[in-house]
């Protein structure tokens, strides 16, 4: 569950004060984890009231920050420390979103157990659980600190400092009056004239991406359902030769200790089916992270088609201008109606008109120019964090399957050694 | 266990009887070694495990062999008939023994032939434990009569009964098992005709109920015994085989969901570039272990399924055997009682009037003839039943003195096929595990030269 190279890369960067390594770490090594270690270090069970004023248990998670100063040979400073729990997660992460649009900003670990096999608890107060979603909530804050452009928000800085008035801090920054209406325009179904090629194919994967890690995340459920069930079976050996050895002389012996790695071998699977846990972590990731590219080119979509929209209300406008001037009516409107009901216009009123006109289309121009504008910057920094997305998403997905072969090879040896030792026995016998 | 060798490296008679049979399997019971007890140890230590290899059939050991003959079973054909289809099964014989005219015979018997045979030889050594055979019908899991699996399952063991009894010292004289391997099928089939009437066996199994309700009254310790193990032994045996059965139906869910599991990985590489070679390899490595799944669990379901059903059907022979014994002490000790009686009958006789003689009074006969005539009557009866009790009293010894020898003589068998068994079904595990080992690790070594390949590209340029 390691981050994109985050401490990791503090330590390189530390090493390699000229940036020589500079190809090789990205401009992670240069953001906040380049001055300060995080982590989240514990968690822990509160009980008290909720906003309705009733009593509830909670989770609180401790955070921890250290100052890192490259320079110096004693490190020696203490850590500062403050608890949070989930939901103060989730408010600044729908901050980083709403401020950074462009952004593929890292997701959040599930906030309830899903994709479970029938072992694991769902329960959101087992400990196992719990563990797991500290490890993914440290890993959340160490892919924030290392991006390029997230780890140098200050919200975020004092989210990890600051233990009083961060809420506040955070809902004075009007992020979410922006945010509702943003879901508003969002949610609402709107056409896109000419869509972008590169958005449009970024969609799609992030819709393939999605699809397909939920169904190996289902399918890696069963299966280790299944080993589970295979694996404990095989205790009951344990308990039938432990039985027979009492009416057997001779293979007594060999009988009961084979049956002792019988035992053993049902109780290994415990271990290796929670080792496993963590690459389905890490899969879960990662169909979350499609979710935030969706994210991402749903919010390009909305541009282009407020930037489209502003240029038809333009062209319409233009249109106007031109049929006043020129007194003919192309387009059906009212205006067009009414006069001609009550009769043509004075020369003062269609000059007051054009007036009128003119601004708006001044301010069309001025409009339709900055929506261009937002439009082009958003794509061009969208497509700068997608690029350092697939980089970290191919490294990271390429790791995990390494290690998804290690422990399978882990858990093959496991099983050698069991069989062989049970065969020494039945040898003996 | 020790073995003792000579310095030729030939075993010596050893006088345990213990074995220490490592190895041991199906179709090396042709050459192994005889078990019962005059028999030597044997090592042979490095002989390979596979128990249906055809190879290992014709392997030949240093040891001498006491054995004089060696019984295979194998090439079963199906014949169709206007009436059925049946399946045949050839039965090759190679003996050096004197009683048979040839030292090769050939022939082809059906599975009615072998349950004839076994019954005939229960019936002429009611308590020795003769091997069972395979069941009848299958009816777990509906596997069909004809299905090829089956077949093999039960020519292999239609061929370790044969050779059990070859390997019995007393079984393998028996005329029956001689007919069994030599005769023609229509030889065969006069003989069966000849066999003891329908009349005396119901005869026999009327004697053998009227026994078993009455109850053995003096079990001797030993068999005791033997019966608390069989009991045990039987319920162990029952509880392996289930547990297996419910490993092997664990182990084939598991494969069918593993089988989507491969297809999944695949379906992802199609909509990535960089990641192709990594996913679609552990789409390979996946099922590479599908594939060491499914023959893992064809070989639990041709050795170690078909070893605990033949000692769950081991099992209830023995407990027959042990009926049998019974039936035949009771049997003596009814006999024994009723001569008991008739002693009594006579004493008091001597003592004190008998009816007969007042009978024999009122119709004129002289008391002292009449009384006479009574005990010569009641002498003759009792030197009768003296006769018939001993004859029983004999029957009970040789049934009981076979008994024990062949208890040892099945124990030590049991515990060879157990252990050789077991040792097998290990090292079959061990190479599921080791395949999948070698599946994954060749999957890293090539992800990591990729890897390596890359970044010397990337130096490179």
């Amino acid at each position: 569950m390691a981050d994109s190279g985050g401490p990791e890369a503090a330590q390189l960067s530390s090493n390699d004060p000229k940036g020589e390594l500079g190809d090789v770490i990205p401009e992670e090594a240069r953001s906040l984890l380049r001055k300060m270690e995080i982590s989240v270090a514990e968690a822990e069970k509160r009980t008290g009231k909720n906003a309705v004023n009733m009593l509830e248990t909670y989770t609180v998670y401790l955070i921890e920050t250290r100052r890192v100063d490259s320079s110096a040979e004693n490190q020696n400073f203490s850590p500062d420390s403050l608890w949070r729990r989930y939901s103060e997660f989730e408010l600044l992460r729908n901050y980083l979103l709403v401020t950074y649009p462009f952004v593929i900003v890292p997701p959040l670990p599930e906030k309830r157990a899903e994709f479970v096999w029938h072992k694991l608890s769902a329960d959101n107060m087992d400990p196992d659980f719990v563990e797991r979603r500290r490890i993914g909530l440290e890993n959340f804050l160490l892919r924030v600190a290392s991006h390029p452009i997230l780890s140098n928000d200050k919200i975020f800085y004092d989210f990890l400092t600051e233990e009083n008035g961060w809420k506040e801090e955070v809902m004075e920054t009007g992020f979410q009056p922006k945010a509702d209406s943003r879901l508003k325009a969002l949610n609402a179904t709107f056409r896109v004239k000419n869509p972008d090629k590169r958005f449009t194919e970024l969609k799609h994967y992030s819709d393939e991406l999605q699809s397909v890690t939920s169904q190996l995340l289902r399918v890696r459920a069963r299966v280790a359902d299944r080993l589970y069930g295979v694996y404990k079976v095989h205790g009951n050996y344990g308990r039938v030769f432990s039985e027979w050895s009492a009416i057997e002389r001779e293979m007594g012996d060999g009988l009961q200790s084979a049956g002792h790695h019988m035992d053993a071998y049902a109780a290994s699977i415990d271990d290796i089916l929670e080792e496993e846990e963590n690459y389905a972590d890490q899969l879960k990731e990662y169909l979350f992270y499609a979710e935030a590219l969706k994210a991402v080119c749903r919010k390009h979509e909305l541009l282009q088609y407020e930037l489209e929209t502003a240029a038809q209300d333009l062209m319409s406008k233009k249109q106007q201008r031109e049929e006043l001037a020129s007194g003919t009516v192309r387009t059906f409107s009212l205006k067009g109606m009414t006069s001609k009901l009550f009769g043509q216009e004075t020369p003062e009123q269609r000059e007051a008109k054009m007036r009128v006109l003119e601004e708006q289309i001044q301010e069309g121009e001025e409009l339709l120019q900055e929506k261009k504008t937002e439009c082009d910057e958003y794509v061009r920094n969208a497509w700068s964090d997608m690029e350092r997305f697939t980089v970290q998403k191919d490294r990271d997905l390429r790791e995990a399957m390494i290690s998804y072969a290690v422990m399978q090879i882990s858990m093959c040896k496991k099983g050698i050694q069991v069989w062989t030792n049970a065969k020494e026995c039945f040898s003996k016998m | 266990m020790s073995s003792n060798l000579t310095a030729a490296g030939f075993p010596t008679q050893a006088l345990t009887g213990e074995m220490l049979e490592l190895d041991e399997d199906d179709d090396l019971e042709v050459f192994s070694k005889d078990v019962t007890l005059t028999d030597g140890s044997s090592v042979s230590a490095s002989l390979p495990t596979s128990p249906s290899s055809m190879t290992n059939q014709y392997r030949f050991e240093e040891e001498s062999d006491a054995r004089d003959i060696f019984v295979t079973v194998d090439n079963p054909e199906s014949h169709v008939t206007a009436l059925e289809t049946f399946i045949t099964y050839r039965v090759v014989t190679k003996t050096t023994r004197s009683d048979f005219d040839s030292c090769e015979y050939e022939v082809r018997r059906r599975y009615q032939d072998f349950l004839w045979l076994r019954d005939r030889l229960e019936e002429t050594h009611p308590t020795l434990i003769v091997h069972p055979l395979p069941e009848k019908f299958v009816m777990k899991g509906m596997v069909e009569r004809f299905n090829n699996d089956f077949i093999e399952t039960r020519r292999k063991a239609l061929h370790k009964f044969l050779c059990r009894i070859a390997e019995h010292s007393i079984l393998s004289c028996n005329a029956d098992f001689k007919i069994f391997l030599t005769a023609q099928a229509w030889e065969l089939t006069s003989h069966k005709k000849q066999g003891p009437g329908l009349l005396s066996r119901m005869g026999d199994t009327v004697r053998a109920v009227a026994a078993s309700v009455r109850g053995v009254k003096n079990r001797p310790e030993e068999f005791v015994a033997m019966q608390e193990y069989v009991d045990t032994f039987s319920q162990r045996m029952g509880s392996l085989d289930k547990v297996t059965q419910r490993i092997f139906k664990e182990m084939k869910e598991y494969l069918d969901d593993l089988k989507q599991y491969g297809p999944t990985y695949v379906l992802w590489s199609g909509s990535e570039e960089e990641l192709v070679e990594p996913l679609k390899g552990v789409a390979g490595c996946i099922d590479k272990c599908c594939q060491a799944t499914e023959e893992q669990l064809s070989q639990m379901s041709d050795n170690l399924v078909p070893l605990l059903h033949e000692y769950v059907l081991c099992s209830d022979t023995i407990k027959a055997v042990l009926r049998r014994r019974d039936n035949i002490q009771t049997e003596y000790e009814a006999k024994y009682d009723i001569l008991v009686n008739k002693q009594a009958d006579r004493e008091a006789l001597t003592e004190t009037e008998d009816l007969s003689i007042m009978l024999g009074r009122l119709l004129g006969k002289v008391p002292e003839e009449a009384r006479q005539q009574q005990e010569q009557r009641l002498h003759g009866q009792i030197e009768e039943l003296k006769g018939e009790v001993e004859k029983l009293e004999d029957k009970v010894e040789c049934a009981n003195s076979a008994l024990k020898g062949d208890w040892e003589r099945w124990q030590s068998k049991m515990r060879g096929d157990v252990k050789a068994g077991f040792v097998s079904t290990a090292q079959k595990n061990i190479d599921y595990h080791e395949k999948c080992l070698a599946v994954w690790e060749s999957f890293l070594t090539s992800v990591n030269a990729d890897q390596s390949v890359e970044k010397s590209a990337g130096l490179n340029s």
